[in-house]
């Protein structure tokens, strides 16, 4: 299980393939054409996924809009469509037909080439999440550790199009992405290496097989919470979200890396933003939030036809599959909206504070959660993945009590931090109360 | 002869390491955070300030000179767009400045609309402040929030003056019209509701660590830098000097109040913050007192006056009377019983200087009038001017984003400081 193959297609699918030569007559030995069946599976789901990735861009676009709006007591794009649907559309119109302009002054293929190497591995990032648990294009073996490689490479775009537009503001906002990705990039790996430390794999879909069950087996849940939230937070940080936004904080570099861009070049920017953070929600709800598995640990077809997942055969499986969609995107889009929720209430942080939030903060406290959960492996589960999803684990008293002294350890640690923080904060506030 | 000196060429290496040059950075004067057109000509070594110059003028429009050549009527509708946020502030050091160069009594009941007006002013002023600070330090909502609220003050001032934003409301000697019935009582109901939705705002801001880390101890003025640049208003006070015209002047009827100046202590961003929202509520006391104190009576400008009387006689000449029977203006409204025209209204000779204490600190006209219905010259001190003066030696050696929590929470308008 550990070592799933890369090469892999759904069992169901020869089985609704094979529709069509048994009404001709014909039988196919499908386990001949396995090759073929996995690159043509690779290539459907992925165009499944692109149209899914692109469709969702559009909706998160209205989507964050209307959720600003709501929270400011606004009403929200509602002019173009039906409840404003298809104002994303129209704005992709719009940016379309824009005149592209280039500065005069400016490297124009350094200028040319940023949006591209932004926009490019944003996309990537799709190929490599679980939507369900064959809707996934490339099953790497080395997934988790693909993905962070990926993800700094869209940091060098922002750099590219900082250097190339021949504008101070575009500069400063290059500089400020390149130290910001160096500086969170460390606690998103050691928060992810904390999960992989505790599963033994790191293979993306091995991981989400490994929170089978309700939702105390989620790895964010019960066994790894402070990598959830540092990997949260770095999430955001790496999406350029708002306590965070600091590459292109309208208020001081007007818009950054890309206030020089116009029309498609631009729009490859948001296109790219918002892929990302939603690359990310969904990479939050794969390693720590159980993935496409339903909260309950069954699914509602288990309960109908009253037969486990694996016995279902035929169209009963694809069924699930549509579930299996619904419940990654349902908690990918809780995700975003907590994103968006983030955006409307903090204000922006300053270039040290942020490092320093990072280095000072972060960083100690994922290395202090690295050492309790390999203290927790020890103790727990030496086997790694095989033993998690396994009901037996959890019925052992011994087990028990290891898991609370465990818990109550790292409470002690992380409630030791949390407190330091809070006392420093309210001291100075206290230093500065004035009198009303 | 040594030949171990280095010559230095920018952008190279030298024994010192790798020699980098300064970036000069105009910011503005279209730029998202200087609240209208001002330049600031900034020299950052990184992200670190380490010269900046503010350039001004490009909202010039001679607002001084257009007193010389308008009628003193005339003049005032364009005060309005000089400080476009606090406008009634305005016109109260103008229209004072010309009471006291023709001693005309004001009406107790004007003192008090007036005083009413300037106090919703104040909060509304400071409301968009409060908008727009923490718009600058990257929080969005709080700019709804605050213009939702600033809202209803703009319908109570509508009712009022006919006007959102451009009210012309005081005259010489009284106010272009009398408070509408019931203005009161919606007035009355908004101030209750206000500290609550005060205390709304600093749940979400006040104690939120991120805005204490941009703000607590940043842009220290302290009172040194006070004296020396001039600056008034909550800035001033937040360096915890105790200084409010409202208390050392008590113009209007400040005197019959009773309310608090709220004092800061270090003079960083967050005592202007503190201060400011506690000035807001200091308003609203304000404003409730004087809902309970305002007397009734007249509210007639001089013109409205002349008319009444002007209507009498003719209604007298019509049935027959003497018009001369009937009475004429209060010798009290006039000193020199001269027929008044709005138009054409000519104070006595003479020069006044009158400040009052705008939501941006003082703010001063100084008027000289030769007799004629021009004015001979007229003097504006604006706050803004003195309190943006200040920002360069405070900016110096801060990062480049506290130049949005400094300047922000200076609450400069540009308008004002052109002129």
């Amino acid at each position: 299980m550990a070592n799933a193959p890369v090469l892999n297609y759904p069992a169901w699918l020869p089985e609704i393939l094979d529709v069509v030569p048994q009404l001709l007559g014909v039988s196919i030995n499908w386990s001949d054409y396995s090759v073929l069946l996995t690159i043509g599976w690779a290539v459907l789901a992925f165009t499944l996924i692109a149209i899914v990735a692109k469709a969702s861009v559009v909706f998160m676009v209205l989507m964050e809009r209307k959720v600003l709006a709501w929270l400011t007591q606004r009403v929200g794009p509602n002019r173009v469509g039906p409840w404003g649907l298809l104002q994303t559309l129209a704005d992709g119109i719009k940016l379309l037909f824009k005149e592209d302009i280039m500065s005069k002054g400016s490297d124009k293929f350094l200028f040319t080439l940023g949006p591209a190497v932004f926009f490019t591995p944003t996309f990537i990032f799709f190929a490599l999440l679980p939507f369900t648990d064959s809707m996934l294009a490339v099953a790497l073996p080395a997934g988790a550790l693909f993905v962070f490689a990926i993800s700094s490479i869209s940091v060098v775009g922002m750099v590219l199009s900082g250097w190339g537009s021949n504008n101070k503001y575009s500069l400063l906002g290059g500089m400020r992405s390149a130290a910001q990705a160096i500086s969170y990039e460390v606690p998103l790996v050691l928060a992810v290496l904390a999960v992989v430390l505790f599963t033994g794999t790191m293979n993306i879909a091995d991981i989400v097989r490994g929170q089978t069950g309700p939702f105390w087996n989620w790895y964010g849940f019960v066994l790894t919470p402070i990598s959830f939230f540092i990997f949260f937070i770095s999430a955001l940080a790496e999406v350029n979200r708002i306590p965070f936004d600091l590459p292109e904080a309208e208020s001081e570099l007007v818009s950054g890396y890309n206030t020089e861009y116009t029309g498609m070049k631009f729009a490859l920017f948001f296109l790219a933003e918002y892929a990302a953070l939603f690359a990310m929600s969904g990479f939050i709800t794969a390693f720590f939030a159980g993935g496409y598995f339903s909260p309950t640990g069954n699914y509602l077809i288990e309960y109908l036809t009253k037969t486990p997942y694996q016995d279902l055969t035929g169209i009963f499986q694809l069924v699930v599959q549509v579930e299996m969609l619904f419940w990654f995107l349902a908690k990918t889009y809780f995700f975003i909206f907590l994103a968006m929720w983030i955006r409307a209430t903090l204000p922006r942080l300053k270039p040290d504070q942020l490092m320093g939030f990072s280095w000072k903060f972060l960083i100690p406290l994922s290395l202090v959660n690295i050492f309790v959960i390999a203290l927790g492996k020890f103790f727990i589960a030496p086997g790694g993945i095989e033993n998690i999803g396994d009901q037996a684990i959890l019925s052992s008293p011994g087990v028990w009590i290891t898991w609370a002294m465990w818990v109550g350890f790292a409470v002690g640690v992380y409630g030791l931090f949390f407190w330091f923080s809070s006392n420093s904060l309210n001291q100075k506030l206290e230093m500065r109360l004035v009198r009303r | 002869m040594s030949t171990s000196t280095p010559i230095e060429i920018p952008g190279v290496f030298t024994e010192q390491g790798y020699n980098t040059e300064d970036m000069v950075v105009n910011i503005g004067p279209q730029h998202p955070s200087t609240h209208g057109v001002l330049r600031l000509v900034t020299t950052l070594n990184g992200e670190v300030v380490k010269a900046m110059e503010p350039v001004i003028g490009y909202l010039h429009r001679s607002k001084e000179k257009m007193a010389e050549s308008r009628s003193y009527f005339q003049y005032q509708p364009t005060l309005d767009r000089v400080e476009y946020l606090s406008s009634f502030f305005d016109h109260y050091v103008y229209v004072a400045a010309i009471e006291k160069i023709s001693n005309l009594k004001v009406p107790k009941r004007v003192d008090y609309i007036r005083m009413i007006t300037m106090e919703l002013n104040r909060i509304s002023s400071h409301l968009l402040w409060f908008g727009t600070f923490l718009l600058d330090l990257g929080a969005t909502s709080p700019l709804f929030y605050a213009f939702r609220e600033r809202e209803e003050i703009f319908k109570l001032f509508e009712d009022v003056t006919g006007a959102r934003m451009m009210y012309n409301y005081y005259r010489f000697g009284g106010v272009n019209a009398d408070l509408p019935p019931g203005w009161l009582d919606d007035c009355r109901a908004f101030i209750k509701t206000m500290p609550k939705i005060i205390d709304e705002y600093e749940a979400i801001v006040t104690k939120n660590p991120i805005i204490l880390d941009r703000t607590v101890g940043i842009g220290i003025i302290d009172y040194e830098l006070c004296m020396k640049y001039g600056v008034t208003g909550p800035s001033l006070r937040a360096a915890g000097i105790d200084q409010d015209l409202r208390k050392t002047n008590s113009y209007l009827c400040y005197d019959e109040i009773s309310f608090e100046v709220p004092l800061g202590k270090h003079g960083d961003v967050f005592d202007r913050y503190t201060v400011r929202m506690a000035e807001m509520r200091e308003s609203c006391k304000i404003i409730e007192q004087c809902l309970d104190k305002i007397p009734g009576g007249d509210t007639q400008h001089i013109l409205n006056k002349q008319a009444e009387v002007d209507a009498a006689k003719k209604r007298a000449k019509q049935n027959g009377e003497d018009p001369k029977a009937v009475p004429g203006i209060d010798p009290d409204w006039l000193t020199q019983g001269q027929k008044v025209n709005l138009m054409t209204y000519k104070p006595a000779v003479g020069e006044a200087n009158v400040v009052c204490e705008s939501p941006r600190g003082m703010l001063g006209c100084y008027l000289i009038s030769d007799g004629t219905p021009k004015a001979y010259r007229v003097k504006w001190r604006g706050a803004s001017f003195s309190n943006l003066s200040v920002l360069p030696e405070t900016m110096i050696g801060n990062l480049y984003p506290d130049l949005m929590a400094i300047f922000g929470s200076l609450d400069v308008i540009l308008p004002e400081v052109d002129r």
